[in-house]
């Protein structure tokens, strides 16, 4: 087949690693520490699952280092389910990627929720085939970590809090500056990108079209359909809901209803609907009851 | 025209956008009402097990499968083709779809994220024989395919080299198994507009259009 030398397949190409996060757009993406939570999470709809440890609640409360989960675990969820598999690495730590990669997992999680490797750099993810998301408070830390690779973007919020005052917070800012950017004139968009810490290139690619270059989900503290909604309506794309599932009375029951709000998430009579009678939400804390902010790292 | 696009979940945006560069009005469909009307719907890219559940639960599912059985032309990419394959493998066992191409495929086929890839393809002279740049993410692979199935689309899978059948149709009813609303390449979606139209003037449901032509 000489003829057909050319057409030989590329992978992790920078249109594979978005195309992912394209494809779970308008989904939930669940928090599970067990081979059995994953498939409570994917019999309810998750489009994928972030194999964990320790929820970001449990993490919260029990301090220490919370570093990469072992990859048993990771391991065990991929045989469970069907569906996207991601997994956590600390902030800078490029070896915990290596063998994230080395284990097949769809996506990377280069999280704040961990114990930060590294004080002043996060991984290079352009020479990973697997696709990085990474969070993001404003719109320069979204651009920065887009710069270094990273093929999707999540609002960071405060996890584990079961409080989603800082997830809108969040999309707040990062919306609200996209929406400035585009009235910028182009001798303000180096301002910009001054201002933001960002790439020109970047900056001006946002000023054009108004949105991030990649998909812009939402995470941090979301525990109730309504939430769901509400940071839908607000311009995520799609919602990583972590201790909000698995620390509420009926995790199957609330992340059936999760998934349809997502789904929904425009039509407030679904959203009614599907809030009846879920049990008790996840306790959650409000943020100034909070020692750390895991929000605030990252650079 | 209106194309209907299935918008519970998945890469909707760029379907409609697809559509949009085309000239075709497009419709997002959420609710059985949205149906109305409709000349054809496109079953986008996302996850087929969660889509599944939100076709029933949205109360979607059967009247779609009834007009696609009754020949709505419908176009299917990636979980689209999962959702229109008459046998799956490696899907969920209560996983529900419209079973309306005879085809096998294997869910996630080609393998992880890491083995998802882009490639040229090969395509028929329907398509315009020229070379079709795809994006493959996760991509279901067509095993076998019917008799009455007609091949559009080739390509290499990376991983033993064999050369499989991407795009596939059978009557009204076109997938594939990449993602043709990722690149700028419109020629499928052109394809599956022309087969609105035609279906429009073979099959008139209303006779009081079919009399004014």
């Amino acid at each position: 087949m000489s003829e057909h030398a050319e057409a030989s397949a590329h992978t992790g190409t920078f249109a594979v690693k978005r195309g992912l996060a394209d494809m779970l757009r308008g989904g939930v993406i669940m928090d599970v520490v067990t081979a059995e939570q994953a498939k409570i999470a994917e019999d309810a709809g998750a489009v994928s699952v972030m194999a964990l440890e320790r929820v970001p609640a449990d993490i919260r409360r029990d301090g220490g280092v919370a570093r990469m989960s072992d990859p048993a675990l990771i391991g065990a969820i991929q045989e469970a389910v069907t569906i996207p598999v991601m997994a956590k690495a600390r902030i800078g730590h490029f070896a915990e990627a290596q063998v994230l990669q080395a284990l097949a997992v769809d996506y990377i999680d280069e999280s704040e929720v961990l114990t930060p490797a590294d004080e002043a750099h996060h991984i290079d993810k352009w020479p990973f085939t697997v696709p990085f998301v990474c969070g993001a408070t404003n719109l320069g830390e979204a651009l920065r970590r887009i710069s270094e690779g990273a093929a999707m973007i999540r609002s960071k919020g405060e996890a584990g809090t079961g409080n989603v005052v800082e997830a809108v917070r969040h999309l707040r800012s990062i919306l609200g500056d996209i929406r400035r950017l585009t009235q910028a004139d182009s001798a303000e968009r180096y301002g910009w990108a001054k201002e933001l810490g960002a790439p020109i290139g970047l900056v001006q690619e946002v000023a054009e079209t108004g949105r991030l270059p990649v998909p812009l989900f939402c995470a941090g503290g979301l525990a109730t359909p309504a939430d769901v909604s509400l940071v839908m309506q607000l311009g995520a794309e799609a919602v990583f809901v972590g201790s909000g599932i698995f620390k509420s009375e009926d995790p199957a029951r609330r992340a059936r209803a999760i998934v349809e709000a997502a789904a929904h998430f425009e039509d407030a009579d679904h959203v009614a609907k599907v809030s009846r009678g879920l049990g008790e939400a996840m306790r959650g804390e409000e943020l100034s009851a909070l020692s750390e902010r895991l929000a605030d790292r990252g650079w | 025209m209106t194309i209907g696009v299935l918008a519970l979940q998945g890469d909707v945006r760029e379907h409609l956008g697809a559509l949009a560069e085309l000239g075709v009005g497009a419709r997002r469909l959420r609710t059985p009402a949205d149906l109305a009307g409709i000349d054809g719907v496109i079953l986008p890219g996302g996850e087929s097990t969660t889509l599944s559940l939100l076709l029933a639960s949205s109360g979607l599912f059967d009247p779609l499968a009834a007009a696609i059985g009754a020949g709505l032309p419908t176009f299917g990419t990636c979980a689209g083709l999962v959702l229109l394959a008459q046998d799956v493998r490696g899907g969920r066992p209560d996983q529900r779809g419209f079973g309306v191409l005879d085809c096998r495929v294997l869910r996630n086929g080609y393998g992880r994220q890491s083995e998802s890839f882009e490639a040229t393809i090969e395509v028929s002279a329907s398509l315009g024989a020229s070379a079709m740049p795809a994006v493959f993410i996760r991509a279901p692979l067509i095993e076998s395919v019917g008799t009455d199935v007609e091949v559009l689309g080739w390509a290499e899978t990376p991983r033993d080299g064999t050369r499989r059948p991407v795009i596939c149709r059978q009557g009204n009813v076109l997938a594939s198994a990449f993602h043709p609303e990722l690149t700028g390449d419109r020629r499928l979606h052109r394809y599956f507009v022309g087969l609105v139209a035609s279906s429009e003037l073979e099959t008139p449901e209303d006779p009081v259009a079919a009399l004014a032509r």
